[in-house]
């Protein structure tokens, strides 16, 4: 299926999507990376309140390129995303609803997506250049000293995303490459 | 002898330095390209469509083709009959410097692996100096993305693995990879010598053109299976699903020792980079 959906991502919104499904996403998300979980997860250990309000929110795992002078924002293609496996069960119970990065995820983070009912994109590794088409405004949040790895406030407009996990734990990294190999084996028996 | 300043070393780096990022070589884009149209998987065939559309975008826009400028790996042959006027080392370092502030792009290097602290201008690089005959200096920038690098795998074999040993090792290393390095891969592989030897002749391996074969006819024969085994993993494109999961394998090898057989694996994304110059 293809969906067009806007932030803020609603739990009807998670629920209905499923693994292979393809997303035009438009509205607020923010970036974070490794760095700045640590950080976000740095603040929740000392009982205070995080820069960024996560409840129905996307986090996109990018760390973009400066922008040139006229342009928003510079390359900004997803990163690998089981680096901020240790951080995002934590971020998940306080109401995040959709992350976006790229590559596997561990058992914790599928659980925890399952129990909160929250979603998994990927965006196509290293297309940043296409990315930075999609962002209309790109607005520094927090952590710059973080450089590229602070938090930032991006506004997107049909951003291309694939759905890899989905609420249920239906994984297109697990599913994908068999129903391909299937496929294989029909054409040669 | 041949005189060479410094400072032309520096601007010649941070020219390398940004056109290695802003378009791929004409062997690694026609991979891209020929991948899109040969691909018979529906899905797998939208995603490599997207990183054509992503190549034509960093062209019409002049922004890098991936966020991750990568490392600066810089492989230098100097001619024996050259003098260098000034610090040759800090002269690269002031290049990848130049070049990634001046051309906007990412700033990836921290200063200490475990206490981290961005250095700000993307330096040190990694460099590899060989000496060699003549009075020329060959530069190579290669920008390493680490989404790839952090799938790279060595292995110390033992020669009674022998060369199905060596190939399972490649192939189960791209297995294990699976999604996380944005495949379309490119595998960099070093067989021999010493365990620094093997990783260094896997990273080499990548600066050849995508596609190109070992001078050694059995090496070559191995590159085309391991090929052939990789694609058949069904990985795919971005880890989706599909035939296309490396665009090239490429074997490097050097004797090695009674006792072993290394054999390094370098991942290498469907962003392979690398920008040459001869002063």
């Amino acid at each position: 299926m293809e969906y067009k959906l806007k932030t803020p991502l609603t739990a009807a919104d998670a629920a209905r999507l499923r693994a292979g499904d393809t997303v035009l996403l438009s509205g607020v998300i923010y970036t974070a990376r490794d760095a700045a979980h640590k950080r976000l997860c740095e603040c929740l250990d000392r009982g205070e309140e995080m820069p960024i309000d996560v409840k129905d929110a996307v986090i996109y795992y990018a760390g973009p390129t400066p922008a040139r002078p006229g342009q928003a924002i510079g390359a900004c293609g997803p990163t690998t995303s089981y680096r901020m496996d240790a951080y995002a069960p934590r971020l998940l119970e306080l109401g995040l609803r959709g992350m976006i990065g790229k590559g596997r995820r561990g058992d914790e983070v599928v659980d925890a997506m399952k129990k909160t009912g929250s979603v998994y994109f990927a965006a196509i590794g290293g297309a940043g250049a296409l990315m930075a088409s999609r962002v209309r405004t790109a607005q520094l949040v927090c952590y710059e000293d973080l450089g590229s790895e602070a938090i930032r406030r991006l506004e997107v407009e049909d951003m291309p995303l694939t759905v890899v996990i989905d609420s249920q734990g239906n994984n297109l990294y697990k599913e994908g490459p068999g129903a391909y190999l299937e496929t294989i084996k029909t054409e040669c028996p | 002898m041949r005189e060479i300043d410094a400072r032309l070393i520096t601007d010649t780096v941070a020219r390398l330095c940004i056109e290695a990022n802003a378009a791929l070589s004409p062997d690694m884009e026609k991979a891209v390209r020929t991948a899109c149209c040969t691909e018979p998987w529906p899905l797998a065939k939208t995603t490599l469509s997207t990183l054509c559309d992503n190549l034509d975008t960093a062209k019409a826009t002049g922004l890098p083709i991936c966020q991750d400028t990568g490392m600066a790996c810089v492989f230098c042959e100097l001619g024996q009959e050259v003098h260098i006027n000034g610090d040759f080392e800090a002269a690269v370092h002031a290049g990848v410097a130049k070049g990634y502030t001046e051309g906007f792009l990412r700033k990836s290097v921290v200063k200490d692996p475990i206490r981290r602290g961005n250095t700000g201008d993307n330096t040190p690089a990694v460099i590899q100096l060989r000496l060699v005959p003549g009075d020329k200096l060959k530069i190579t920038v290669a920008p390493k993305g680490f989404g790839s690098e952090n799938m790279s795998r060595l292995g110390m074999l033992r020669p009674s693995d022998g060369e199905q040993g060596v190939k399972d090792f490649v192939v189960e290393t791209v297995r294990l990879a699976g999604p996380n390095p944005c495949p379309p891969v490119v595998v960099g592989v070093g067989v021999g010598g010493t365990f620094e030897k093997a990783a260094l002749l896997a990273k080499q391996a990548l600066l050849r053109p995508v596609g190109s074969h070992h001078a050694d006819p059995y090496y070559a024969a191995m590159e085309d299976e391991l090929l052939a085994r990789i694609n058949a993993l069904g990985i795919g494109p971005q880890g989706f699903g599909g035939a296309t999961t490396a665009l090239g394998v490429q074997i490097e090898t050097y004797p090695t020792h009674i006792a072993g057989l290394p054999v390094a694996v370098n991942i290498s994304c469907h962003v392979t980079r690398h920008k040459e110059a001869v002063l």
